[in-house]
């Protein structure tokens, strides 16, 4: 995971931005771009891709507002997802993210006070056959009941 | 679109717009035969049928989006239920649109979208106004079985964190996290997100139709809604013009004029013609009895198709404002206060003091401004005053100071004095030239049309000194931008032509045909002159001679090519000359006399257009036709009874320059604020004190008014039957949709003046004064109210060759005959700069506020734009150390005023730009005289000034503030 970064500056986000403007259909890549280095798009990158593609702020935002990967904030210093697909339901997983929530006293997007964990929920890891599944940081983790997951909680410092 | 009360003509939304295509296609929707063009949707078939499909996110007015499910049908050998907006029709296709499944699934799609959505449709603000209630009573929808559960329009319990501003309810309920409260940040329309079914309609409208692209959807799923800008903004902060066409777009009341929800739904609507920009769009206006409630753009408006912009729309508050003026207005010298009076006193008053002025001074001694925001039918008449009543020619109109080098620079290329095409022609367009014009703020509807060719694929080329919204904005980019030096214009229109003939661009089939050889060549020697070469000429306007280069030749080869311009062509001291020189680009490339080309002037006002084509000008009948010409003075001598004269009256500044020389007396000024609108406003207020008798005829005291002694309270276009004609010489129908407030009509008034006068005038009704501008006008002699009642509007000429009108000029030949190459040579305007006055200003509009504000300021558009600011490029900004908002002092030669600065590098270094919306800043304070060498159209554009920090308004500003106070002083009339 990032270490917490200092807000970018105009220049940085611009760099990014060129770095990409040769693609078709550049946006999605820049946007990847930017929270892969920042952690986070924030809100004053949206002027600037809106202007280098000469689309509206609006659209930018539309953009960034669908898909829930991207982020507008930075995160915790650790992303925990908790699978809620049908598959991981049916192995349980309910259970796993109230314990979760619980542990946490968090509601889903949280973050902890003290910045190490983010929850979301994820919709199918590709690891229904070891349901119910979790993904931290980028590691995935299977077959996680309620006592697994406070271990897994512990690890990362929540 | 939301129609409801429409006793006018076929209104129906059909769905999806019409298909270009000429193949024709027949198939069977529910048992009938239908044939349409190859493209069409099945659902606009089925309209055309008169069969409705059930429909919420399609509109003809946007492609097909195929989102809402409601619109489906069975299609015989087709598996499934395609949606009918999106499947075109094809050859035998057998479509039914009310089998047993679809409707229910239609009823299905129904019930999901009502329960989310409130159910308090009696109290809605569009209750009887609103597609969802018509659809849900169209399928039949009789309950909903789903319980209430995650909604978005329940402000009550939920588990919204503790101080989140959305929290409505007591204790412990903290609200409903997915409840948005309304957003009423738009002073004319309210967005209430609850009532939402996120159909898109908006954001397309958004896109497709204004193409702003302020709206767009946030989230996604059930999440989603509306969203103008990004997160954080509101319809105010956001990119959004309020064009109004989300709101004519939704389906629903969440977008919502706030009117309808005070005043309630109208029930009657006359269709009329904006009076705003020459654009001349067509409205809806829609009431209850004499209340407007509001103003809707009409779809079979042949010059918006159903778009507005937010002056036009919702800018009509101004026509009950107090500041108007109800009753007439007399005073003897203009220290003194305004007495009320009768309107006999008023106009005896007036026709005795101009009566016993001529007799003193002679019969030249007094002349008239006509408007070019009043009807054809009304400057018509004042233009008659003058001549018949006055017996002199002192008439001139406020087209002097904006396009009267078009009407002369294209009347000598080309024959006519008017643009070459209608509105329409721009879907053919290839490049696109816009020149000094900003038609997304001036010609707000066009300017959206515009912007939709450019996305479609169209070139564009910009000539301006400064980076308007054209040159770069969400998908439209100009491909080059010659940002000039102001006042060099010839030499660029001339460098362009150099390029096209010394490259051998031009097209010589079409110069041999239709121009004379000879002349051709004689010119094309004269530009071929290394002088007037782009590297030659790019010290003089700063214009980069390879960019020159490459726009000459997309303009030359790039397929049709159309020249847009505006004020910043023609308000120059050679401003006719540069009209030639685009009238030379057109012919020598032959972008003329078809559709998609041509040399378009963008006309200012509503009709300005029409108040030089009813003989406003001193030197020219109605009709452009010269007074010198015996024939045509005799047609109105004969007509009128009276002897005309001969020579050309005074023009405005003429009539000015007299008044303080003590020659010209007295004035008569309808719907036209010289002292602010022209330039050198001391010099404009020196002569008009200079004179005995100024009538004043207008809706507000404008600020001529202050140098007025009577006062005739005029009329709005509300208020009156006309016609205006825009800037594609389209002649509309203006109706009265309400009793003039203030008694008369305005050509009533000029009526009651000329028979104060000694005239016998019996006009009762605008269509008698059609008839006898028809019947002496050869381009009008087609023109009846008839007409105009049956096929909308017409374009002139419109007579016995062409009874339906004329949308393309020149198709077979030029007016005049072969078109006409003139010499182009750069003169350099007096106007420079020097060591005193080191930049240049230059001056232009804004969207929300309209020419010197009179009417705009008196509405809710002061949101968008309370004050005129100096643009000013960040360099010489931060060499006079001038920060943005910081009150600065601009002067000139002619005088000095004080305003706020703007920082931006939309302007070039050593240029600065404003606006002249706003009567304290009186921008034409520093405007100098200089002028059109041919038509005395003032040199607006282009004022060396300089600029320095300042702690507030000038003295000048304060002692005109002062002044203004004291002659608006209104005695009541005595019981």
């Amino acid at each position: 995971m990032q270490a917490v970064q200092p807000a970018p500056s105009a220049d940085d986000i611009q760099s990014l931005i060129e770095q990409h403007l040769h693609l078709e259909g550049p946006l999605l890549p820049i946007l990847h771009s930017i929270q892969e280095t920042f952690g986070h798009v924030p809100q004053a990158a949206i002027p600037l891709v809106a202007d280098a593609l000469n689309i509206s702020k609006a659209e930018v935002h539309g953009v960034m507002s669908f898909y829930h990967d991207l982020r507008d904030a930075p995160a915790g210093r650790h992303v925990v997802r908790i699978c809620r697909a049908e598959a991981c339901q049916a192995a349980g997983a309910d259970a796993v993210s109230a314990a979760a929530l619980d542990r946490l006293g968090l509601d889903w997007h949280g973050t902890t006070p003290n910045g190490s964990v983010t929850v979301e929920p994820v919709y199918c890891l590709g690891l229904c056959a070891c349901a119910p599944a979790a993904m931290i940081d980028d590691r995935l983790h299977g077959r996680v009941d309620a006592a697994r997951m406070q271990d897994l909680l512990k690890e990362v410092g929540a | 679109m939301k129609d409801f009360v429409i006793p006018w003509g076929d209104d129906r939304d059909l769905g999806t717009p019409p298909s270009r295509s000429e193949t024709m296609v027949t198939l069977t929707i529910d048992g009938f035969e239908v044939t349409v063009p190859e493209g069409t949707s099945i659902m606009r078939a089925a309209a055309l049928a008169d069969i409705q499909i059930p429909k919420l996110c399609a509109t003809d007015s946007m492609e097909a989006f195929g989102s809402c499910r409601l619109c489906v049908v069975e299609i015989e050998g087709r598996r499934g239920t395609p949606a009918s907006c999106t499947t075109p029709v094809a050859e035998g296709m057998v479509v039914h649109t009310q089998g047993e499944k679809t409707r229910r699934i239609r009823k299905g799609v129904m019930e999901l979208y009502i329960s989310d959505h409130p159910l308090d449709c009696l109290t809605c603000a569009a209750n009887g106004d609103c597609e969802l209630q018509d659809m849900a009573g169209m399928v039949g929808l009789r309950n909903v079985r789903y319980e209430p559960g995650r909604n978005h329009y329940d402000p009550g319990n939920g588990t919204l964190a503790a101080g989140d501003l959305r929290a409505r309810g007591a204790g412990g309920d903290a609200g409903n996290p997915l409840y948005i409260p309304r957003d009423d940040s738009n002073p004319y329309f309210s967005y209430d997100p609850q009532k939402c079914i996120v159909c898109s309609r908006c954001v397309r409208a958004c896109e497709e139709v204004q193409g702003t692209f302020a709206l767009t959807i946030e989230g996604r799923g059930f999440d989603s809604r509306v969203s103008a800008g990004i997160a954080g903004d509101n319809f105010l902060t956001s990119d959004c013009v309020s064009c109004g066409a989300c709101v004519q777009a939704c389906p629903t009341a969440t977008l919502q004029e706030k009117s309808i929800a005070e005043l309630g739904t109208p029930t009657r609507s006359v269709i009329t013609t904006c009076a705003y920009c020459g654009v001349g769009c067509s409205f809806k206006a829609e009431l209850n009895g004499d209340q407007l409630v509001r103003m809707t753009p009409y779809r079979h408006g042949k010059a918006n198709h159903g778009h507005s912009c937010v002056k036009g729309r919702f800018a009509y508050g101004y026509a009950s404002h107090k500041d108007r003026i109800l009753k007439p207005m007399i005073r003897d010298s203009i220290d003194q206060p305004w007495q009320e009076v009768s309107w006999e006193e008023a106009l005896t008053f007036a026709a005795t003091r101009l009566r016993s002025l001529q007799e003193t001074y002679g019969r030249k001694s007094i002349g008239v401004i006509t408007s070019s925001r009043c009807t054809n039918e009304e400057t018509y008449l004042v233009q008659k005053l003058a001549r018949a009543v006055f017996g002199n020619n002192n008439t001139d109109t406020c087209a002097r100071v904006c396009h009267s080098p078009t009407g002369y620079g294209l009347g000598q290329a080309f024959g006519t004095s008017a643009g070459t095409q209608d509105f329409d022609s721009i879907d053919h367009s290839d490049v696109i030239v816009v020149i000094g014009a900003n038609p997304t703020d001036a010609h707000p509807v066009f300017g959206s049309r515009m912007k939709k060719r450019i996305r479609e694929g169209a070139k564009l080329i910009v000539i301006d000194p400064r980076r308007i919204d054209l040159v770069k904005s969400p998908h439209v980019r100009a491909t080059h931008h010659l940002p000039l030096r102001p006042g060099t214009n010839v030499a660029v229109v001339s460098a362009l032509a150099h390029v096209i003939v010394t490259e051998g661009l031009y097209n010589e089939a079409f110069i041999r045909e239709r121009c004379d050889w000879d002349e051709f060549q004689d010119y094309a020697e004269f530009i071929a002159a290394p002088r007037h070469s782009p590297e030659a000429t790019a010290s003089l306007t700063g214009v980069d001679p390879e960019e020159l280069r490459s726009a000459a030749r997309l303009y030359a080869t790039g397929g049709n090519g159309a020249i847009y311009y505006g004020l910043g062509v023609t308000e120059h001291s050679q401003g006719s000359t540069t009209v030639m020189g685009i009238a030379n680009l057109a012919m020598l490339t032959g972008n003329i006399g078809r559709e998609g080309v041509g040399v378009n002037p963008l006309r200012g006002q509503n009709n300005v257009q029409g108040s030089c084509d009813m003989g406003s000008f001193p030197h020219e009948l109605p009709g452009y036709r010269h007074v010198g010409n015996a024939d045509a003075r005799a047609i109105y001598e004969d007509l009128w009874g009276v002897s005309l004269d001969g020579e050309p009256g005074l023009r405005i500044n003429n009539m000015l320059d007299a008044a303080i020389a003590g020659t010209f007396r007295g004035l008569y000024c309808q719907g036209e604020d010289i002292l602010q609108s022209d330039p050198d406003t001391r010099h404009v207020a020196a002569g008009l004190a200079a004179m005995d008798c100024v009538i004043v005829h207008d809706i507000f005291l404008n600020e001529t008014a202050n140098y007025a002694h009577v006062f005739l309270p005029g009329s709005t276009f509300l208020e009156k039957d006309g016609t205006f004609t825009n800037a594609e010489r389209r002649i509309n129908r203006v109706r009265k949709v309400m009793e003039p407030r203030n008694g008369y009509a305005d050509w009533e008034v000029t009526q009651l003046l000329a028979n104060a006068m000694g005239a016998n005038w019996t006009y009762t009704h605008p269509a008698q004064i059609m008839a006898e501008i028809a019947a002496t006008t050869p381009s009008f002699a087609g023109v009846t109210y008839e007409l105009l009642e049956e096929v909308g509007s017409v374009q002139w000429p419109c007579n016995e060759k062409t009874p339906l009108g004329t949308p393309t000029m020149h198709v077979d030949g030029f007016v005049r005959g072969k078109g006409r190459f003139i010499v182009t040579e750069y003169v350099a305007t007096d106007e420079r700069t020097g060591p005193r006055f080191p930049l240049l200003l230059t001056t232009g509009r804004i969207l929300s506020q309209y020419n010197v504000g009179a009417q705009t300021r008196r509405t809710d558009n002061v949101i968008w734009h309370d004050e005129d600011l100096l643009e000013i490029h960040p360099h010489d900004a931060e060499i006079r150390g001038v920060k943005d908002g910081d009150w600065v002092k601009v002067a000139s030669r002619a005088g000095e005023t004080s305003l706020r600065a703007k920082v931006t590098d939309r302007v070039a270094p050593g240029v600065v730009y404003t606006t002249f919306h706003h009567p304290d800043t009186q921008a034409n304070v520093i405007t100098t005289d200089y002028s059109d060498w041919a038509t005395n159209c003032p040199e607006y554009k282009v004022t060396a000034v300089q600029v320095s920090l300042s702690n507030g308004p000038t003295d000048w500003q304060e002692e005109y503030a002062a002044q203004a106070e004291l002659s608006r002083r209104i005695l009541p009339a005595a019981e």
